[in-house]
Formats: structure tokens, C-alpha cells, sequence
């Protein structure tokens, strides 16, 4: 099941949670350099809860979050902000603010009190904002984006940040299909380019046909990982998600897609 | 000027030094410069005229040094430290909105409203009435040390897991309205001559206050300020939520408690050294923004604006023989007003 890889960030052996309701126990989960990992399971089964820890949202009760060896906390904010990057589940745009001031505040960790600014932040916004499409939509108002224009432009922030490493927790819950795709085809991109990316997602078929990497949570453990072709079963997602389905080649793809069998009316004959 | 400029860089200024480089919105700039000349004609205006009218050149010659004795020693000794406060204590209080307001994220969520005031006065009227102290210094110190229980009260009963902004506001009100209470019960039962003084002092004036309260006044400001301008950067962060600041390699828990004790003492000098002067903290930042328009709160229009505000509402009581704090009150009141029926139309 697990096989050997180098990791910049790992958790190890974490027990977390918030306040005092512990969510997953001696957890250990390896991100693979240069992957495209994707965590997914059903509802609180804590696989945002491990993206919070492994981001620093969070302190494990025991264990460790290591990143390139070393605790995660015992790093200076700024210093983690510049290796990992962290698109959040929600986040606010303040008032009136426009595309490019927005992507310029990812730039954050890089800056210091006497340098507020500099040619090579402009460069990171300029690139962001080319790479996520939102180049034309730099000077306008982030209140009057559509939901899929303003999930680009924090996707845009987050890459103005330019660390090597991106976690995305549910980036793609709150978007139509079209647009999901075409955020994925973004991530699929931004993999192809170097970054290894971690992300949170609910579509199990958009999982297994973008993810180089699969881990399933249930419970708060790991059930299983590996790439989506080897670990997409019937018998896994059955015992992830309690959904009785089958698992035939995505047509254009060949990976794994998954087909609930739900109440099976019978088919008319003919 | 409401014309929306699509060119990210033609209504951003770049300013290059050093290494670095410093931006600010052409617009921000604008108005900023236009608040300083207006306060710079009310500040004039303001040393020129009283009872004694002088000209310009004599209150310029007076500045400098040099002219009548009888003057200088009006200009130089009367009106200049009142102005002087007037500004200080105004930019110290449109600051303070600012940060509160952009911590509770909600532009009801200003010093005065939240309690402080009203805990600086019962600071104040403890020592004035209970202990029976006229010295300044004591009464100045009754009124930090008052504003600062209350500010500390208010975050304590208002926490739950962090601080939201809406129970802070809420929890502040409450606050606020069982201080206001002691107070009245302190000056009910007093004598009348004791608490004539306490309501005067109250109403927040200038008119009492020379160099021997504005020089502790200025040192203090001198060491909170630069504190401020330290942690703004990473403060405006918190506007993206909490998570995504985080994200941004800001230090969350300690960036907000920094910038509410800072806030705190903003607001608890300017009410120890003139007594509550309510509003300005209130009004201050969120015309600042309507003018600047600028995302989130900008602190530095901010605190120029309160500057104006006060140097013009004590201007103004001045003429009429009212103090700086009615005035604000009334000003405030309209915009409160104003306020209230606006986001009650928006429902």
C-alpha cells in the first residue's frame, strides 16, 4: 500500500482535533513530492481537519506535522507561508477591493517592513493572475465576480504566494460543473509545471481521473492510498462511503469512474 | 471621480526606494492631501480668531518666534496646545475606529459605542467622587485605567473560542448602558457643587488643557503610533478571514490582541487627558473610506480625518460656548441616524 517516496510535508503519527473532540488518532499520511494528491471520504470523516493540520491551521494534540523534517510550528509564520500555500474553505474579500489588490495579498510572506513592495511581487501578481485567466479582470471590483471568476482569483492569490507546495481544501464545492472542470484542468497545470498539490474533494470521479495521488479517509484513519487505478474498487468506495456501485474506464480517460447502483429499477426489455 | 480607472497601474502611485518600492492609490493620496490642507486652513483659522482677532502674518511671525510678546504668548501659550490637542487627539481617535471597527468588521463597532468611554468617565468619577482627587494626573489615570477594565470586561465576556464581532459589539452595548447607569447613580449621590464638575468634565472639553497635559500626551502617542504602523500590514490581512491570513504567514491570535490593546490606549489617552469625546472614533474612519474608497479601512485617512473632525467640532463649540464633546455628540448623533435608517432600508 505504501510505497517509498520523498516528502516535504508529512504528518506523523498526529492525533487532532478541535477543542476536545479528537478527530483522527495517530494519523500518518506522507504527501508524495511532485503528486497530486487528493483526500477524499465521506462528510467529517476529518480529511479537511488533516488539510488544516498539515497546513498549520491547526496544532496536533500529539505528534508532528514535518515539514522538509522539521515541526511545522517550529517555523516562522512567514517561512512556512513561503513553502505552503493554502487555498481555505471560505475567506472573505474585504470591501471593495479589486482583482489585482486582492492576488497582490498573497505576496504577504515575501515582504518586509522596508521592502512593502518590490518588481519581483509584481511579476508573482502579474503571472497569477495569467495563469488562473484573470489577467482582464485585474482592475475590477471582486464583489461584481461571478462565482467561478472570483474562486480563479483566490486561486490567483494563492499562487502569488509561490510556494511548492498548495493545499485546496473543497475548491471546487461551490462552482457548476464547467467551472469545476476547468479549476481542475487549472491544478492539473499547475502539477504539470512542478507543484505538488493537495486538495480536498467531494467528486469521487473528478478525484480518481485528476489525482496522481489518492488517499480515502474514514473515521478519521486512512483506508486506503495509491493511484486512483490501483485503489478505486467497488469494495473500497463500498466501505468508505457504505455505496453500493460499480467502477467501469472513464471513456475518454481510461481511469476509474464510479457508477452508484442506487434502487436498480428493472430495465425495460426490448 | 467616480470613474472606474480598469488600468491597475494607472491609479496606483509607485514610489521607489532603496530596495523597495512604496504604492499608494492616486486617489487615497488625493484626498489625503486635500484633508491636510483643510485641516491646516481650520487649524489656521482656529489660532487667528477668539476674542482677540489677529491676522495671519501675526500668528505666522508668532509660530516663528518672533512678533508681540502679548501674542506670542496668546498664540503660543492659549490656542496653539488646544489646537495642537484637537488634532492629536482626534487622529489618535479616528485611528482607534479603525482598528475596532475593522476587527469587529462592523462600523457600529467603534470605542465609544463598545463601552470604553463610558468606562473611562466611571474611572474618572470614581476617583473625582469617591476618592475626592482634583489633581489631574489622578483623575487621567482613573479614566485609562477604567477604560482599560472596561475593554478587558468586554473581551472576556465576549469570548467564545476567539473573539466574533458581533457579540463583542452586543456584549460592548451592554456593557456600556450598565456603566452608564453607575455613573448617574455616582453623580445622583453626591453634592451638587462635586458633581457640576464631574458632568463638565463629562462633556469632554479642550478648554482646560495646556502644555503640562500635552506632553505626556504626545510621548504617549509617540510610542503607540509607530506600534501600530509595525503591525498594520499583517492586521489587514485579518480582513481576508481568519484562515487565509494564517495561510499568508500571519500571526493571528497575537496580531489582534496587539492592535485591541493598542486601540485601547488610543482611546483611553484622548478621554484622560479631555474626557469622553464620543463619535469621533465612530464617524472618522467610515467617511474616510467612502471618501478614499480604497479596500478595507485605510488608518492613516482615518486618523487625519478624526483630526479634522475634532479640530472642526471644538472650532465650532469654541464659537458657540459649548464644549468639543457636545458638538461630536451632536455631529455623531445625526450620522448615527443616518446610519441606522440606511442599513434599515437596505433590510
Amino acid at each position: 500500500m505504501t510505497e517509498s517516496h520523498t516528502a516535504r510535508l508529512r504528518a506523523a503519527e498526529v492525533t487532532i482535533g478541535y477543542d476536545r473532540r479528537v478527530i483522527s488518532t495517530d494519523l500518518s499520511v506522507d504527501i508524495p513530492d511532485g503528486s497530486f494528491t487528493v483526500i477524499v471520504g465521506p462528510n467529517a470523516c476529518g480529511k479537511s481537519t488533516l488539510l488544516r493540520a498539515l497546513s498549520r491551521l491547526i496544532d496536533p494534540e500529539k505528534g508532528r506535522v514535518l515539514l522538509d523534517g522539521k515541526d511545522i510550528h517550529g517555523y516562522r509564520a512567514k517561512e512556512v507561508a513561503r513553502r505552503v500555500g493554502l487555498l481555505p474553505q471560505s475567506s472573505l474579500a474585504p470591501d471593495g477591493i479589486r482583482v489585482a489588490d486582492l492576488v497582490a495579498r498573497g505576496r504577504y510572506p515575501h515582504q518586509t517592513l522596508l521592502r512593502p513592495w518590490s518588481d519581483a511581487d509584481e511579476l508573482a501578481v502579474d503571472e497569477a493572475m495569467a495563469a488562473t485567466g484573470v489577467t482582464e479582470l485585474a482592475g475590477r471590483l471582486v464583489d461584481e465576480l461571478s462565482g467561478g471568476q472570483r474562486q480563479r482569483v483566490w486561486v490567483a492569490m494563492v499562487l502569488a504566494q509561490q510556494t511548492p507546495l498548495l493545499l485546496l481544501d473543497e475548491p471546487t464545492t461551490f462552482l457548476d460543473i464547467a467551472h469545476q472542470i476547468e479549476l481542475l484542468e487549472l491544478f492539473t497545470d499547475l502539477h504539470e509545471a512542478g507543484s505538488t498539490l493537495v486538495a480536498v474533494l467531494h467528486d469521487l470521479n473528478h478525484a480518481a481521473r485528476y489525482a496522481t495521488h489518492l488517499i480515502a479517509m474514514k473515521d478519521g484513519q486512512v483506508v486506503a492510498e495509491g493511484s486512483p487505478g490501483e485503489i478505486v474498487t467497488a469494495e473500497l468506495v463500498e466501505e468508505v462511503f457504505g455505496l453500493p456501485c460499480v467502477v467501469v474506464p472513464d471513456p475518454i480517460t481510461d481511469k476509474p469512474s464510479v457508477v452508484p447502483i442506487g434502487r436498480v429499477r428493472p430495465l425495460r426489455e426490448h | 471621480m467616480s470613474a472606474v480607472l480598469p488600468d491597475a497601474a494607472a491609479r496606483m502611485l509607485s514610489i521607489r526606494l532603496g530596495g523597495g518600492i512604496w504604492r499608494l492609490e492616486l486617489r487615497t493620496l488625493v484626498i489625503r492631501i486635500v484633508l491636510l490642507a483643510l485641516l491646516l486652513a481650520v487649524g489656521g483659522a482656529a489660532l487667528m480668531s477668539g476674542t482677540y482677532q489677529l491676522d495671519p502674518s501675526q500668528v505666522l511671525s508668532a509660530l516663528s518666534g518672533g512678533g508681540e510678546g502679548t501674542i506670542r504668548k496668546l498664540v503660543l501659550e492659549w490656542r496653539l496646545p488646544r489646537v495642537l490637542f484637537a488634532v492629536l487627539g482626534g487622529l489618535a481617535l479616528g485611528i482607534s475606529g479603525a482598528i475596532f471597527q475593522s476587527l469587529t468588521r462592523n462600523p457600529l463597532g467603534s470605542p465609544d459605542v463598545i463601552g470604553f468611554d463610558a468606562g473611562s468617565y466611571t474611572g474618572a468619577l470614581i476617583v473625582m467622587l469617591v476618592l475626592g482627587s482634583v489633581s489631574y494626573a489622578v483623575i487621567a489615570t482613573g479614566a485609562v485605567l477604567g477604560g482599560v477594565i472596561t475593554a478587558l470586561l468586554v473581551y472576556l465576556l465576549a469570548y467564545r473560542r476567539g473573539i466574533q464581532g458581533f457579540r463583542f459589539i452586543i456584549v460592548g452595548i451592554g456593557v456600556s448602558a450598565f456603566l452608564v447607569g453607575i455613573n448617574s447613580y455616582l453623580l445622583i449621590s453626591t453634592g451638587i457643587q462635586e458633581a457640576r464638575a464631574a458632568v463638565a468634565w463629562g462633556f469632554g472639553s479642550f478648554s482646560a488643557l495646556g502644555y503640562e497635559q500635552l506632553v505626556p500626551f504626545v510621548l504617549v502617542l509617540a510610542v503607540i503610533l509607530p506600534l501600530v504602523m509595525l503591525a498594520r500590514r499583517g492586521f489587514a490581512q485579518l480582513e481576508l478571514g481568519d484562515d487565509a491570513a494564517k495561510a499568508v504567514g500571519v500571526d493571528v491570535e497575537r496580531t489582534r490582541l496587539t492592535m485591541t490593546v493598542l486601540g485601547v490606549a488610543l482611546t483611553a489617552i484622548v478621554t484622560a487627558a479631555a474626557g469622553p469625546i464620543a463619535f469621533v472614533a465612530l464617524v472618522a474612519p467610515q467617511v474616510a473610506r467612502r471618501l478614499v474608497r480604497a479596500p478595507g479601512l485605510d488608518m492613516v485617512s482615518a486618523g487625519i480625518m478624526g483630526a479634522l473632525l475634532m479640530l472642526s467640532a471644538d472650532f465650532v463649540g469654541q464659537r458657540i460656548d459649548i464644549t468639543v464633546g457636545l458638538v461630536t455628540v451632536v455631529l455623531g448623533g445625526g450620522y448615527f441616524a443616518w446610519l441606522l435608517i440606511r442599513e434599515g432600508f437596505r433590510r
